[in-house]
């Protein structure tokens, strides 16, 4: 049987401002590669289907589900994982609003609406929901998660 | 109280925030095996032959195995499921092969180079027909299984449990009836669609320890049943469990660590991994339990309920897993909160070749609510009473027994009567129930009410042991999963309070270890705050005893006359007279070098107590120590000519005891509401005639998102309960089980019809405002 597994490149991507090497299959999708071969495991698998948002990522600075992104698609842009935010306004909304329970969706959340404070500071509340309806909460009912990013949208 | 009723920001905040928090699945090194499932694409066939000769020539694979590798059947209620299929399988995605390779891809490829060979036989595809005279079996050999006490099954039927509650005298309850109804409901199996899909890792040391990684629920009864399946002392066992993402009951079961075990005992012993994917977890892991129901209920003029004849019939899918535990719990609170004297309720597990079911947040009574409040609308209309107005005439009060005839009381019921007198007002009840806003938009409200007794196992207990650092800090270890409920910050603010410190200062273990960390039964049913609260409160006064009979030594007076806080241990009669606790936290030093004490470390444990098994016959016992009530409410806008709607609102008003932590409370009750509303409203396997789930993914199986959600009005009342740390109620749960009902509620009569099936799609609207039939396969 042909041996696919042999065939691996090294792949370079800048993530969170620094130049990281891995190597991977041509097929292993941004979102293997940042948590298993970068250790960078904040961005996590929900459904691997494009559907829930838990691996969101930003990919020169727009929201990019990791899971439809091959790594070598990601090669020379610029990738800020959940691990890349310091202190940022929206994460410290997200505690301040309980906007999360188990956790689990939240680093795809929060850089989702990262992305989305960057892009539109003014964002009405049907911005709001455009942009955070790709992703999935299952323990919140949501009103913390807008709260939280209102409360950010609003000091802008 | 200077802690509790504050809202203290969980502990693991700034994790959850940065990525740092791990889950079971972050779990990476070097060397892992990972396996992969080969599932079955038959709801119901013989597994004719398995030929591995294909997935064997994958590079990286390093063992294959198919359910002659393990004997052992499984389960805590009745013994009925083999870890891998064996001879037939039972439901789609049932797990048939297992592959375990160096990397994931290659698993995987192998997994899907296994040839199943099947011959396909007759499926059971819903409750009714499972109970159908000559219906094909889906366990030939059931009457052979080991059961737990009080699982009564029928032999040569798909019925594996029958539970029986009867009270008071059928024949004189309906004679005192001048309104009698029945309605029939009905709902598929569903999924709890946790964002973190179950995964776990095994590993067995050369000494036949075992080591298990799992996100689980319940990792303390993995360590049980594994002792028991593979009869192995369980201090031999040890499983580790992080933060969990998200659980809803699903993380409760026991299934892929024994597929784990397995794994990496067909390798020898080397640690294996295994993560389910979306598929897997929806179907080849546990689900949410359906029903079918029919309740027949009687009023007399007044409204005064008399008479109730109930039938329940679960569908516990191809194995009992906690299915007819669940019934259990269901039975025992049959009639929904209501004075019933006159009583019959026969509640049925069925066997059917669906996705097995397990706990799901409400355990049975998210289920039971929706067959009793939907009869209970019905019994309103005929007999031409407000619905709220029945449920006020009916609704259980101090003094009232329970379906399993326990006296009712303050303290164990909580008080139904004032969250529905809150619910009237913040639902506007009397002002309206049905408007017409413009040519095709009609809004209505629905209403629905509802208890639920924690029923676990009558000697499940909880232990806590709480350490001091130097500085005068505190380290809480408790069995609790923190599964995204925020029980340990609880925890945290509970020891803060008892022992007057700031709850900065005391810190808690996330990660349970079950060699270290006292147990706790399982995280499951809200007992949490109860049980594990009350370990930690017993922790809290054994520390303090410590710390005064060291003080008192110090300061040279009896330990009675001295109190602990804010950081001292001071004379009561003279707080200028005091110590500091970090003088004497580690034991204390005198200037000459003598030293008394040591570290101080308070130990607690509760066990429930009283509780009883239910009699066979007519369900008298105490299942758990409380019930515990709530009132909601929802308010649609339905569009009458494409049938779409809007929730609008959603209303819960709780009897929580005593609120703990308000943010943390409030976020509890609104996701459990949003979760009840995705259920009734959304969510549900789609079945094709042959028992094949369609939609086992995030695209078909839709989940309520950002926007999509209703404005949340949340209350609550305070009743104490004795029992129970600072008096505070389960909530956890409560959100979610009126939902269904309510809103059938209010969509019947926005649309003017009887809506009595889940999920509420435009389409079952539509159908029954057209005269057909649902179309049921």
């Amino acid at each position: 049987m042909e041996d696919r597994e042999g065939c691996q490149v090294i792949v370079n991507l800048r993530v969170n401002d620094e130049i990281r090497s891995a190597v991977a299959r041509p097929a292993d999708t941004l979102l293997d590669v940042l948590r298993e071969k970068l250790g960078l495991t904040g961005a996590k698998p929900g459904c691997k289907n494009g559907d829930c948002g838990a691996c969101t990522v930003l990919v020169d600075g727009w929201p990019q589900k990791s899971c439809l992104v091959l790594a070598v698609e990601a090669v020379g842009q610029w990738i800020t994982t959940i691990e890349g935010l310091k202190d940022t306004p929206i994460q410290r909304a997200f505690i301040e609003q309980w906007a999360f329970q188990c956790g689990y969706c939240t680093p795809g959340f929060i850089m989702n609406s990262h992305g989305l404070i960057q892009h539109h500071p003014n964002a009405n509340d049907e911005t709001i929901k455009d942009w955070l309806s790709s992703n999935i909460c299952r323990c919140t009912g949501y009103r913390e998660i807008k709260d939280a990013v209102t409360s950010v949208l609003k000091e802008k | 109280m200077d802690v509790i009723g504050k809202s203290v920001p969980r502990k693991e905040s700034p994790d959850k925030v940065t990525g740092r928090a791990k889950y079971t699945g972050d779990s990476m090194e070097t060397g892992l095996l990972h396996a992969r499932m080969a599932a079955s694409p038959y709801a119901h066939a013989r597994i004719v032959k398995v030929d591995t000769s294909h997935a064997w020539g994958i590079q990286g694979v390093r063992a294959i195995i198919t359910g002659d590798f393990c004997d052992v059947l499984t389960g805590e209620e009745i013994r009925d499921r083999p870890i891998l299929a064996k001879d037939k399988v039972r439901y789609f995605g049932e797990t048939v092969a297992v592959v375990v390779a160096d990397s994931e891809v290659s698993a995987k490829r192998a997994a899907d180079a296994i040839h199943i060979q099947y011959d396909p036989l007759p499926v059971v595809n819903s409750p009714a027909a499972a109970i159908e005279k000559n219906a094909p079996l889906v366990h030939e050999n059931m009457m052979s299984y080991e059961k737990a006490i009080g699982v009564a099954s029928i032999p040569g039927t798909n019925i594996p449990s029958l539970i029986k509650i009867r009270k008071g005298d059928m024949e004189q309850g309906w004679r005192e009836c001048g309104t009698i109804i029945e309605n029939t409901v009905s709902f598929a199996p569903s999924d709890h669609s946790a964002m973190e899909t179950r995964s776990a890792l095994a590993e067995i040391s050369p000494d036949g320890r075992i080591h298990i990684e799992t996100s689980s629920q319940a990792p303390f009864a993995v360590k049980k049943y594994m002792g028991l399946y593979f009869n192995i002392e369980q201090g031999r066992i040890r499983v580790k469990t992080p933060l969990v993402g998200g659980g809803y009951g699903g993380k409760a079961a026991i299934q892929l660590e024994l597929i784990a075990y397995l794994a990496s005992k067909a390798v020898g012993g080397r640690k294996v991994k295994i993560v389910n994917t979306r598929e897997e977890d929806m179907v080849t892991s546990p689900a949410h339990i359906g029903l079918e129901a029919r309740v027949k209920l009687g009023c007399t003029d007044e409204g005064k309920i008399r008479a109730a004849e109930i039938v329940y019939l679960f569908d516990g899918g191809a194995y009992c897993d906690k299915s007819s535990d669940v019934a259990r719990a269901a039975a025992a609170d049959c009639t929904g909160p209501y004075a019933i004297e006159h009583l019959h309720c026969d509640c049925y597990t069925v066997y059917t070749n669906h996705p097995y079911a397990t706990a799901y947040r409400g355990y049975g009574h998210a289920e039971l609510t929706f067959a009793m409040e939907r009869a209970l609308d019905v019994l309103a209309e005929k007999a031409g009473l407000d619905p709220l107005e029945l449920r006020l005439r009916n609704a259980v009060v101090p003094g009232n027994t329970s379906p399993t005839r326990n006296v009712l009381t303050a303290s164990n019921l909580g008080n139904l009567q004032a969250c529905i007198g809150r619910l009237r007002i913040l639902a506007e009840w009397d002002d309206w129930k049905i408007k017409t806003i413009d040519s095709h938009k009609i809004r209505a409200k629905g209403i629905s009410c509802c208890w639920k007794n924690s029923s676990m196992d009558p000697n499940a207990s909880s232990g806590a042991v709480i350490s001091f650092n130097a500085d005068a800090s505190v380290n809480v270890e408790s069995g609790v999963v923190e599964i995204g409920t925020g029980t340990k910050t609880v925890l945290a603010q509970m020891v803060a309070e008892r022992m007057k410190m700031a709850p900065e200062h005391v810190h808690v273990r996330i990660r349970v270890n079950t060699m270290i960390t006292p147990e706790h039964w399982k995280t499951v049913a809200s007992r949490g705050t109860f049980m594990a609260g009350r370990a930690v409160l017993e922790a809290a006064d054994d520390a303090i005893a410590q710390l005064l009979r060291i003080a008192a030594c110090v300061l040279r007076t009896d330990p009675e006359e001295l109190e602990l806080g804010y950081g001292k241990i001071y004379v009561k009669a003279d707080p200028s007279i005091h110590i500091k606790v970090k003088d004497i936290c580690y034991g204390y030093t005198y200037p000459s070098g003598n030293s008394i004490g040591g570290q101080i470390i308070g130990r607690g444990s509760y066990m429930q107590s009283r509780m009883t098994y239910l009699d066979p016959h007519t369900g008298e016992g105490r299942p758990g120590p409380e019930w515990n009530v709530a009132a909601q409410a929802v308010e649609v806008e339905l569009d009458t000519r494409e049938y779409r709607y809007k929730i609008l609102k959603a209303i819960s008003v709780i009897d929580a005891g005593k609120v703990l932590n308000p943010k943390g409370a409030e976020g509890q009750v609104m996701g459990a509401m949003s979760m009840g509303l995705g259920f009734a409203g959304r969510e549900s396997f789609l079945f094709d005639g042959q028992g094949v789930v369609l939609n086992a993914s995030l695209r078909d199986y839709t989940l309520i998102r950002y926007g999509e959600h209703p404005d949340y009005v949340v209350e609550f009342v305070e009743t104490p309960c004795v029992e129970a740390p600072f008096g505070a109620r389960a909530l956890g749960e409560h959100g979610l089980i009126g939902m269904p009902a309510a809103l059938a509620s209010a969509l019947s009569r926005a649309a003017g019809v009887r809506l009595n099936e889940l999920p509420l799609i435009p389409e079952l609207i539509w159908r029954l405002k057209a005269g057909m039939p649902h179309d049921s396969d």
